[in-house]
């Protein structure tokens, strides 16, 4: 195999095997380029979000009729919109609600869906299949679908919307512990800590669901991106966040008004902020898999 | 048989979930209809006696068979602001949704496939980098803000597509009703201008939805090729000296579509969700337009209609892909 600098190949090759699975994982990391640049720009991210009160040029909320739709410009990197508000300034705002929702639904559903999901796998009985067949039933409804009609049905706030997605992410994290918890059960360790008299609760959450977690993780960091994705397109055909907050999605919908009149940047690059996050996210999870989940290598 | 027999079998207790949650996003949340049909003025017994028209203070399974009986008859409800059964609107609105949904598919296979192929074949070259590229960027981008930007320069800039008004430019008369799909029905009844427009309104939409979908068969593809041509049999035919590209063109390709078979039900399940957001960038008159229209008006019925609708072609459609992968690979049925 002849040696290749480009990024996107060292990305996928898992690393020589003698040193790979010794080595400490932010030396594997350090070796990743692209998993690194992935969690650098969410960092970079998170903390213009956090900072943003103070980092933002302008008040994202300013108006200022006197320079509405003005065009990128050095005063305004990213340009004005109809209100003569900062856009630039909304975007770096708009991270806040953009990381938030995403951050807030996979986390609800990661722990809702993993202690359901290691219970029934370790447990089983009638309560495990009638949870299964529920998985099963909203699992047949197509993601961004099935947030949509949540959204719509429970009303138009913040907090349905990260209800919705994380009911639709769920049954996902739900499956893939089971599944692993069945797998686990039946080890010798998993044994060893049933003869010594632990009791039921303690085998399940201390002993075997850390080791249930890494593929878990893995899915996670992939959500994430998703999660972004289905918020955005929410609130782009307005479900959820409304216009006056910023929201990428959002600011897209209301940029798309302007896209008539040529003012291309309003829409261009409040949806370019959604593609460089959703690719960060997505970056960290192939990187997170290469390294968390032996079995994943070189699958791509 | 038994297999395709207990495949068909098993989409019973799936639908009946799925009938449960619409059943449950309908009527029993916060949205009471009742509350909603009696208006914002109506006095607590006027409520409760619309309640009781409605069959609203029935028990739950009585309300929930109530429903199925409706959904047996056809009868979705009716949609407020159009004032007509929420089913004569889909029927209506069908066929331009169908016509998207097939030419987004016919675009992330063409464009897909070969993709995954060349990248296979000749793996870690500029090639299939690209091809990777496009992939990741592809899952990344929002599939309106795909569109705008497809809009904006192919529209705005270029003036080479036309306005993303519809199915049809204007003042062009839809051709002869046959099937409903007027890229079809002009190709049956001969009518050149209606095809030409009716194509080029259709190219943008269905790239947008196209490029949403092909990066995972591309990836499929890619890595089912890969591993095919390292089996056995490939090497076999290698070493009888078979030229490459029939091994390639001819037996591997022929092995490694069979997993993609199974990717069509998922990548469907991709292009419904992903047709509410498209058709209304695009102003397409499909389903989805009509279901996000409808939520500007908080008009329930639509809605919940349209996701239960899109759920139900997802589980058929995931049933069709099993039978025919069934079909197609002896060894699923007898394993």
């Amino acid at each position: 195999m002849k040696t290749s600098s480009d990024p996107l190949v060292s990305a996928s090759r898992p690393p020589p095997a003698e040193r790979g699975v010794r080595a400490p994982r932010w030396r594997r990391l350090r070796r990743d380029p692209v998993t690194l640049a992935g969690l650098c720009a969410i960092l970079l991210i998170a903390l213009a979000a956090a900072l943003a009160p103070w980092v933002t040029p302008f008040d994202p909320d300013d108006t200022n009729p006197e320079i509405a739709l003005q065009p990128p410009s050095l005063s305004h990197p990213l340009g004005t919109d109809l209100y003569g508000r900062d856009q630039l300034s909304r975007v770096v705002a708009a991270a806040r609600i953009d990381l938030l929702v995403p951050l807030c639904a996979t986390a609800i559903a990661f722990a809702i869906g993993a202690s359901v999901g290691a219970v029934g796998g370790y447990v089983g009985g009638w309560a495990d299949q009638v949870v299964m067949r529920i998985v099963d039933a909203v699992m047949a409804f197509p993601a961004f679908v099935l947030a949509m009609g949540i959204t719509a049905a429970l009303g138009n706030t913040v907090a349905n919307v990260v209800t919705a997605i994380a009911v639709t992410q769920l049954p996902g994290y739900l499956r893939l512990v089971r599944a692993e918890m069945l797998r686990v059960r039946e080890m010798e360790y998993a044994e060893a800590a049933r003869t010594v008299g632990n009791p039921t609760w303690r085998i399940v959450f201390v002993h075997l669901l850390p080791n249930c977690l890494p593929p878990v993780i893995v899915q996670a960091s992939l959500a994430m991106g998703f999660a972004l994705l289905t918020m955005a397109a929410l609130s782009f055909i307005g479900l959820g966040i409304a216009p006056p907050a910023s929201e990428w999605g959002a600011m897209t919908a209301e940029g798309a008004d302007q896209m008539v009149s040529g003012e291309w940047w309003l829409f261009l690059f409040p949806g370019l902020a959604i593609v460089v996050t959703v690719l960060a996210f997505n970056l960290i999870g192939d990187g997170l898999r290469d390294m968390l989940d032996p079995r994943m290598r070189g699958v791509r | 048989m038994g297999f395709l027999l207990r495949r068909v079998v098993l989409v019973v207790p799936t639908l009946f979930g799925v009938t449960v949650i619409s059943f449950c996003l309908t009527y029993l949340l916060p949205g009471n209809p009742a509350l909603v049909k009696a208006g914002p003025l109506a006095t607590p017994e006027y409520i409760r006696e619309t309640e009781r028209q409605m069959g609203l203070d029935r028990p739950w399974p009585v309300q929930y068979a109530r429903y199925i009986g409706g959904l047996l008859r056809g009868d979705l409800g009716e949609s407020a602001s159009t004032g007509r059964p929420v089913l004569d609107d889909f029927v209506q609105r069908l066929p331009a949704t169908l016509e998207l949904t097939f030419a987004s598919l016919v675009v992330a296979l063409a464009a897909g496939i070969p993709l995954g192929i060349v990248s296979a074949v000749h793996r870690n070259s500029p090639i299939d980098h690209i091809g990777r590229v496009i992939g990741v960027a592809g899952v990344a981008m929002p599939s309106f803000w795909t569109g705008l930007l497809l809009i904006f320069v192919f529209f705005y800039k270029l003036g080479i597509a036309p306005a993303p008004l519809g199915r049809l430019g204007a003042g062009i008369a839809p051709p002869i009703h046959i099937t409903g799909l007027y890229v079809l029905d002009s190709l049956l009844t001969a009518n050149r201008t209606a095809l030409v427009s009716s194509l080029r309104q259709l190219a943008l939409p269905a790239v947008t939805l196209g490029i949403s979908v092909m990066a995972p068969l591309t990836r499929m593809v890619r890595a089912t090729m890969l591993e095919i041509l390292q089996s056995d049999y490939i090497l076999a035919a290698r070493a009888a000296g078979l030229p490459a590209h029939r091994i390639v063109y001819g037996d591997a390709l022929r092995n490694a579509l069979i997993p993609t078979v199974t990717m069509l039900g998922i990548v469907f399940g991709f292009l419904m969700a992903g047709n509410a957001v498209v058709e209304s960038v695009f102003a397409w008159p499909g389903i989805g337009n009509y279901a996000v229209t409808a939520l500007m008006t908080k008009d329930s019925g639509p809605i919940q209609s349209f996701v239960l609708f899109v759920a139900v072609m997802y589980v058929l459609v995931n049933l069709a892909v099993d039978l025919v992968y069934g079909l197609i690979d002896p060894r699923i049925r007898f394993g």
